[in-house]
């Protein structure tokens, strides 16, 4: 875990906001990112995560708020902070006609590297990224997985203090998704400054010093893993899958004693509990008398699923 | 500047991987000039027009008008002349359409213009060619008017003295003199209308800034492919400034334009004999060319959402300016109001340009088309980069 210390921070953001048209995409949004630490943006699809990423990457131009990186205010029209910011956006953005390499080479020109310097950047970074052996091949012809990790590699070229990832790991294998998380780890290992953003919250528990959750543009809580479960107090969190008439069963089981939020998704109920294994009996009976029929039940202890539900009364996927 | 060549060269090298833009920068339009070329040889083509002349008169003026009008402007290749032994046969060649035209210089046309009767030198019109009778009937006019024109001068000379007084000899001199004047006079008519490409030339530069619209395209367009993909987020998260990535797409268009070009003018006139005229002279036309094609397709895909829709609506703009600007057929020659409308295509004034330079013009004689193509460019890129400049924005 990184120490807080009263320097000056990697990232400081401070009541951003934007809009499109009607639609406030992100509300006042404000964090801290420390030397070194990994920051994790948890929240669901539409919550304003790349909205918040793409304004402190200076894609975007806030509608208010500041942003600054390593003391410096960072703004669409400042290139020299940007140069500090590795920033590896949501969808795989690389050039498909373009080997692996050429991609790397002309980002990492982009950024400002000498020739000599970018060609042994471009080689080290086909090294982390384990793509040294399909360097020359179009980038068309990879499979998602790598297509992946050299999104992340061009982030890296120019070896920043501060490296912005939005959802790397969206639509990949569980292998490779491993692979990603395992290089996040040890980037931050390696002194790097990282800002997450995520819908799945194992990610958050696994890379993160800190995260902050985000809903509907506004950041709800942050903290520590263990600051934010210990929001949530001796809670359970109960997860069934189920069919029938779902919206209907979540009325009734509200009203059962020691059911504190329902959640409905598609197939799928989550409930938190007092105590979830003293309240299951009475909530398959419910479920039973709504005409539900139950095809399977876990039982969780606190975690950031759980803490998302509390804060919002929504689970974090639907 | 350094990043938007940058840009600028990634973007090449992407069109030079995906073979479709060396498809329509290169090997279409040659393949097309070839083809058309063989198709319709030279019967599509400008040619000189072939006029009969019938002299019923015999006299001095008419023959002035036979060798020294006609028979300058068949020495300059505008039009051939043959003779024909009376109206009827020479109405005979124009039905045929042997033809285009046939002068008849009527008898009594000498006297009548010794005298201050009325004298005319009659048109028969080949129905199928309206404009070789246009250019027919305004050589006749202005050699008519020519003859007024010093008739009245004559007159005043030779005030008080009796016109049938007037020595032969004098009045050839003076019929001489009228054609004299008239000369440069119809020839200036003939040449404004008819400064014309040969067959493979006119193919070869049709084809070639048909398909530059096309090829340019590749350029500019790919703003909204790096918006699509995605790889545009990249480029605006980069430490370069924004306006690079505009430039450098423009930069690309450019490029795409300049270098398809010069390999279609070389590749055309190693390999069809094509006659492109005064290097410096195609290298101004190709120019303003380029620029004309970047602006007006620079403008089409500001107004489009993705790279597919901008495609299509450039094709269709393509080719409404193409077939407008005389690409395809050469719609100079059509004449009127058509003729007058192929002008607002950057095409038509690039193959006026052309034009212009295989009539034997210097670099200067492409300025005028050049600029108007100049023009057309500083219009549409202006909007363009307005509209454009909305994508690159934060
Ligand atoms: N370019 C845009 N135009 C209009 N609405 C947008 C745009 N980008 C995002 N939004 C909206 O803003 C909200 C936040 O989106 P986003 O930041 O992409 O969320 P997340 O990354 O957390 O899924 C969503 O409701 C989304 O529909
Ligand atoms: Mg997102």
């Amino acid at each position: 875990m990184a120490v807080r210390m009263d320097v000056t921070p990697a990232l400081r953001c401070r009541g951003l906001r934007r809009r499109y048209g009607d639609l406030i995409a992100v509300d006042g949004v404000s964090f801290e990112i420390a030397l070194g630490e990994t920051y994790g943006l948890l929240g669901p699809n539409g919550a304003g995560k790349t909205t918040v990423i793409s304004m402190v990457a200076g894609v975007l131009r806030a509608d208010a708020g500041e942003v600054s990186v390593a003391g410096q205010p960072m703004t669409p029209r400042t290139p020299a902070v940007k140069a500090r910011i590795g920033y590896v956006p949501q969808d795989v953005a690389l050039y498909p006609d373009l080997s692996g390499r050429e991609n790397l080479r002309f980002f990492a020109r982009l950024y400002g590297l000498s020739r000599a310097e970018a060609r042994s950047r471009v080689a080290e970074v086909l090294e982390t990224i384990g793509l040294a052996e399909r360097a020359r091949d179009p980038v068309g012809e990879y499979s998602g997985g790598m297509k992946r990790r050299l999104n992340i590699g061009v982030g890296l070229l120019h070896q920043p203090r501060l490296l912005i990832l939005d959802e790397p790991t969206v639509g990949v294998d569980p292998q490779s998704r491993n692979a990603i998380l395992a290089s996040v780890e040890a980037l931050a290992t390696g002194g790097m400054a990282v800002l997450y953003t995520t819908h799945y919250m194992e990610e958050a528990q696994r890379l993160c010093d800190r995260v902050g959750v985000i809903d509907n543009g506004r950041l709800v809580a942050e903290g520590t893993v263990r600051e934010l479960t210990a929001l949530v107090g001796e809670h359970d969190r109960v997860v069934l899958a189920a069919d029938g008439d779902l919206p209907a069963a979540a009325e009734k089981l509200r009203t059962v004693a020691g059911v504190r939020e329902v959640s409905v998704g598609a197939g799928r109920l989550e409930l938190l509990c007092g105590d979830g294994r003293a309240a299951l009996p009475e909530i398959l009976a419910c479920l039973a008398s709504a005409g539900v029929a139950v095809r399977s039940v876990e039982l969780r202890e606190p975690d950031l699923e759980a803490v998302f539900l509390h804060l919002t009364g929504k689970s974090l996927r639907d | 500047m350094g990043a938007a060549l940058r840009i600028a060269g990634k973007d090449l090298r992407e069109r030079v991987r995906d073979r479709s833009a060396l498809l329509m920068a290169i090997v279409l339009p040659l393949v097309l000039a070839f083809i058309y070329d063989l198709i319709f040889g030279s019967a599509a083509i400008p040619r000189p027009f072939d006029y009969a002349v019938v002299d019923l008169d015999g006299g001095e003026v008419a023959r002035v008008f036979v060798t020294d009008v006609l028979g300058e402007a068949e020495k300059q290749g505008y039009v051939t002349v043959r003779t024909a032994s009376g109206v009827t046969a020479g109405e005979e060649l124009a039905a045929d359409g042997a033809v285009d035209a046939v002068f008849v210089l009527p008898a009594g046309f000498t006297a009548a213009v010794r005298s201050a009767a009325p004298a005319e030198v009659e048109v028969i019109g080949n129905v199928d060619s309206p404009t070789g009778v246009d250019v027919a009937r305004s050589i006749a006019r202005s050699y008519a008017a020519e003859i007024d024109a010093s008739r009245l001068a004559v007159a005043a000379v030779l005030a008080g003295r009796d016109h049938a007084d007037v020595p032969e000899r004098e009045l050839a001199a003076i019929a001489q003199k009228a054609a004299a004047a008239t000369r440069p006079l119809v020839l200036e008519d003939v040449s404004a209308r008819e400064k014309i490409l040969d067959t493979q030339t006119y193919f070869a530069a049709g084809m070639a800034v048909f398909f530059l619209f096309f090829t340019v395209q590749f350029g500019v367009s790919s703003l909204l492919d790096e918006r699509a993909q995605g790889t545009l987020a990249r480029l605006l998260a980069a430490p370069i400034p924004r306006v690079s990535v505009l430039a450098g797409k423009l930069i690309a268009s450019l490029a795409l334009g300049l270098l398809s070009m010069t390999v279609l003018v070389v590749a055309t006139t190693v390999l069809m004999g094509a006659a492109w005229g005064n290097p410096i002279g195609v290298a101004l036309l190709v120019l303003g060319g380029v620029l004309a094609a970047t602006g007006v397709t620079a403008l089409v895909a500001s107004l489009a959402r993705t790279a597919d829709q901008a495609g299509g609506w450039q094709a269709v703009i393509a080719v409404v300016l193409g077939l407008l600007g005389g690409a395809f057929i050469p719609i100079s020659q059509v004449g009127g109001f058509v003729a007058t409308l192929s002008l607002v295509t950057p095409h038509a004034w690039f193959m006026r340009g052309l034009a212009e330079l295989a009539g034997g013009g210097g670099p200067g004689a492409a300025l005028p088309a050049t600029a108007a193509m100049v023009g057309f460019s500083v219009v549409t890129g202006a909007v363009a980069v307005i509209r454009l400049g909305k994508v690159v924005r934060p």
